[in-house]
């Protein structure tokens, strides 16, 4: 493989996550986030070469997102593309614009990714992502699918409601040092037990909120990097698995592929390891972004991304690793439990990890954070992986 | 980055879509016409074996994703399967298909029917998280005659063999 | 840019309504087509790209419809959501990166919704939706601008329908072959004035696919590698009003980088063919002026000397063009294909005798407001 175009993180921008912005349309909302990443570069709008935009269509019900945001985004008299793969948007558009930028097309490219939820019924329009013959008869939306993991990795693995729930007690918590997160708080695990189920064994508490926001981050070639302020934060290689088509079969695979648990998380997560020379996630990593849509899956995902293994996901989160001050904390910002703005979401994984590694997250910053996991899940089981670090890379494998 | 507090909700205009139509009319397909119009005309379920791996895949699909092969040969898979997993839905949502809210709660499952590789997704009978667990044995209750009209909803749910 | 090439390329058959094939059969064929065109299996692609579009399709994350039938299983694999021109110039970057082969594929089903509620929800939803604008009705603003700039006439417009509609009956994939006139194009009714049914391109299923190699990778190709000299693309102001609607500057920015990575700087002189989005008759004309292929305004003269004919010294929409078969999205891959075909010499009986280099282009948004240029040529 040709070695490509180092590039890093070197501004970034988000507007404060709320469950309703009524205050701005979507365009005014994307500006925000991309007036706040052009101040953190110290650019204007005439320096960005390129800009890739996604979102989730039918939350907002705009067709072409990309030529109706021209204002709100600075593309007016310059190239855009839009990317769009469900809840993996965001991170797809990170990767996307760093393949801009490493491809040696462009030199400063402006990742978008955002999300007024608020202006649609999301259950609905979820429910329209699975096919309409097979799926969707009987599919009720993101809580219902994702239940449905939920029961089998606690038949799986006897682990516990309680033991799901710490994690939305952890994320929102330490979203109390992000003021830009949507829900911050310091609940116990009995606060998340109490609330009424959405779908067995899912409560309300443990799935992430539905919000509005917007987040822009700018890639720039290793050529530009010394342009900016900012130290960059350097993409050390980036992989995704969009293995399914349809609901039923990541469980399917579980079983049939030689065992594997969550084959496409797993199969990214080993290609991006190799790529970057990772053989102790827990140990190599300072500090983990991970898109976790509910509780349950930050014990599952931890033993697909290499953390522990199988069935060692809530032996590793109670034992405080994970937790501020821990081995590898997982989600300084609060994470996807605290704000989902889903075209967003993806994206402000990688913005929080950039942010960690360059020594700029302020009160949720990981002391000394040199190398840090960003991912993104959505779609049918889809997973996306980034690593960023402090140190320029030798060379990245694509 | 100061972000000033929003003003009352009351100084906002939204403007509604009001209920919006957007109708689609989607092709089954040759092999999904022929696995609704069985379930349809005959109570019978299909599945679809990739001639690589041997895999049977209910619902049907016209590719193998992993072996990247053209599926073609229909066989029969039993009306009858295990739970592998499942959920029960207690919040109430619109359905998008038909505009019309779902009754909760409801009971469904990921279900591996006898023969069949993959798994199917559709309700059962029980609404009580308790009673439920993987492997318990579920079987199809269709529609009657006059009612099924091709669709996977001719069959009503799988019932829990107690 | 690194030599890049397009090395397989695959289009269904471009027809009305396929109610026998889904989103999954119609992609499958496609990247088959493409597979065997570049004589490689799956295992010879590095990653895979997708596009499709969530409104059009009727489920969000239409992307989803297809993992399985473009061969993604476990490679890596991203989707851009647009015109195929824009999302093979991605597929173009992932090569330049470091992956040596990509596989890139782009469906669409006209036949299963409404058409003008789909283009409708392209217009804000608080200031422009109400009016019912769409696809058509706003076109039709825009060819009355460009008419009125340069005084060209519906019977000027009128000839580019005849001309495509003709060459489409020597391409096998093409819709509508149609043998029509002048008067015909004159008689048909209007749909939003000017533009009358004729004018308009029809509605549309089908999926292409392409394989795109870097130099190394090439090298395995059957069939003659066709490079990628250049891409370029850009964006307008989204309000109409906005716009200087008779003019394209998003295309002549596109069309300038495309050119300048290619060494072209005298487009008619250089440039050997053209196919261009037609999907209203007027937009042949827009857009030979956006590429330089002649001045603005001076389409119609360019048009009617029968230089874009078949014949021509300058054939543009050989295969017969949008006009006669638009698969939304599909259409701009099959722009690049065609020129791909075009400098391969295996486009058959629509061949032009010695295409060196060709441009093809492709948009975006109402009215062309997003543009995307490539150039092709036959040498590395």
């Amino acid at each position: 493989m040709m070695a490509a175009t180092r590039v890093g993180v070197v501004g970034v921008g988000m507007t404060v996550q709320r469950s309703t912005r009524r205050d701005v349309t979507g365009i005014e909302l994307i500006n925000e986030a991309v007036r706040a990443a052009l101040a953190d570069a110290g650019i204007k709008r005439k320096d960005i070469d390129a800009i890739v935009i996604g979102n989730m269509d039918h939350f907002e019900g705009i067709n072409y997102v990309d030529t109706w945001s021209v204002d709100g985004s600075g593309a007016l008299g310059k190239p855009i593309m839009k990317m769009t793969t469900g809840g993996t948007t965001g991170s797809t558009v990170a990767m996307g614009a760093y393949y801009h930028v490493a491809s040696g097309m462009f030199d400063r490219v402006l990742a978008i990714g955002w999300e007024k939820n608020s202006e649609s019924d999301t259950t609905g329009a979820i429910i329209t992502a699975f096919d309409p013959f097979w799926d969707r008869p009987t599919f009720a939306g993101a809580v219902a699918g994702l239940a449905l993991e939920a029961t089998l990795y606690m038949n799986e693995t006897g682990a516990t409601e309680e033991d799901a729930a710490y994690i939305a007690v952890r994320d929102r918590r330490h979203a109390l040092n992000n003021p830009y997160a949507h829900l911050r708080m310091d609940a116990k695990v009995e606060d998340i037990m109490a609330t009424p189920y959405l779908s067995w064994p899912i409560k309300l508490g443990d799935m992430c909120p539905r919000t509005d926001g917007a987040c822009a981050v700018l890639f720039a070639s290793e050529g530009a990097v010394d342009e900016f302020p900012n130290p960059p934060a350097w993409v050390h290689g980036v992989a995704d698995r969009h293995l399914w088509a349809y609901t039923s079969d990541p469980y399917v695979n579980q079983k049939v592929v030689g065992g594997t648990w969550f084959p496409a998380m797993e199969r990214a997560t080993a290609e991006l390891y190799e790529k970057v020379g990772i053989t102790d996630a827990l140990k190599q990593f300072d500090v983990a972004e991970l898109y976790l849509p509910y509780s349950f899956a930050g014990l599952r995902y931890m033993e697909s991304l290499g953390f522990c293994e199988r069935g060692g996901g809530p032996a590793l989160v109670h034992s405080g690793a994970t937790d501020m001050g821990g081995e590898c904390p997982v989600n300084p910002s609060g994470g996807v439990m605290s704000s989902n703005a889903i075209g967003a979401t993806g994206l402000l994984r990688v913005a929080e990890a950039a942010l960690q590694v360059q020594s700029r997250a302020g009160d949720r910053q990981v002391p000394g954070a040199a190398l840090a996991l960003a991912t993104g899940f959505g779609g049918c089981y889809w997973s996306d992986e980034l690593v960023l670090g402090k140190e320029k890379p030798d060379k990245v494998r694509g | 980055m100061a972000v000033a507090e929003p003003a009352p909700k009351k100084h906002y205009i939204v403007v509604e879509s009001g209920d919006l139509e957007q109708p689609f009319r989607w092709s089954a397909g040759t092999y999904g016409s022929k696995f609704l119009t069985e379930i349809r005309d005959n109570k019978k379920i299909w599945g679809i074996k990739c001639p690589s791996c041997g895999r049977v895949y209910v619902p049907l699909r016209s590719v193998c994703g992993p072996c990247y092969v053209k599926l073609d040969e229909l066989v029969p898979v039993s009306d009858e399967g295990s739970v592998v997993t499942f959920s029960v839905v207690s919040f109430g949502f619109v359905d998008p298909s038909t505009g019309q809210q779902r009754p909760v709660p409801y009971g469904y499952a990921a279900i591996a029917l006898d023969g069949a590789d993959s798994y199917l997704l559709h309700f059962i009978d029980e609404t009580d998280p308790a009673k439920i667990k993987p492997g318990d044995r579920v079987k199809a209750v269709f529609e009657d005659d006059d009612k099924r009209t091709g669709s996977l909803l001719d069959i009503k749910y799988f019932e829990l063999q107690r | 840019m690194d030599p890049v090439a397009v090395v397989g390329v695959g289009m269904t058959d471009i027809r009305r309504d396929r109610v026998e094939d889904t989103y999954a059969d119609l992609v499958y064929e496609a990247c088959q087509k493409a597979l065997d065109d570049a004589g490689m299996t799956a295992a010879d692609i590095d990653v895979v790209l997708t596009s499709s579009n969530d409104f059009f399709d009727g489920r969000t994350i239409s992307s989803m419809a297809v993992m399985d039938a473009c061969g993604s299983y476990d490679k890596n694999v991203s989707t851009v959501e647009g015109d195929g021109t824009f999302g093979a110039a991605h597929a173009v970057m992932r090569v330049l990166a470091g992956w040596g082969t990509c596989l890139f594929c782009v469906h669409h089903k006209g036949s299963e919704s409404v058409m003008p509620l789909i283009t409708n929800a392209m217009f804000d939803p608080i200031y422009e939706r109400f009016l019912g604008i769409e696809s058509i009705a706003s076109s039709a603003l825009q060819a009355r601008a460009y008419m009125d700039a340069f005084g060209v006439t519906e019977e000027d417009c009128a000839r580019v329908s005849v001309k495509n509609h003709g060459n489409a009956f020597k391409n096998p994939v093409a819709q509508l072959p149609l043998e029509i006139t002048v008067e015909d194009v004159m008689a048909s009714d209007y749909i939003a004035e000017p533009l009358k049914l004729l004018d308009c391109s029809p509605i549309s299923d089908g999926a292409s696919a392409v394989v795109i190699a870097n130099q190394e990778r090439a090298k395995g190709a059957a069939r003659k590698p066709v490079w990628v000299k250049g891409i370029g693309y850009n964006c307008d102001a989204f309000h109409l009003g906005d716009r200087d609607l008779s003019k394209s500057d998003a295309l002549v920015a596109a069309a300038k980088k495309a050119y300048k990575d290619a060494d072209i700087n005298d487009p008619p002189g250089q440039i050997d063919l053209a196919e261009v989005s037609d999907a209203f008759s007027y937009m042949e004309l827009m857009w030979l002026e956006g590429l330089g292929l002649c001045r603005a305004g001076e389409g119609a003269a360019l048009t009617a000397s029968a230089k874009t004919a078949l014949e021509g010294a300058l054939p543009v929409n050989a295969s017969g063009g949008c006009i006669s078969g638009n698969p939304v999205l599909v259409s701009g891959l099959n722009r690049i294909i065609e020129c791909v075909l075009q400098v391969r010499g295996d486009a058959g009986a629509h061949q032009v005798a010695g295409v060196k280099t060709a441009v093809a282009q492709g948009f975006n948004g109402p009215c062309g407001q997003s543009q995307c240029v490539w150039v092709l040529g036959g040498d590395a």
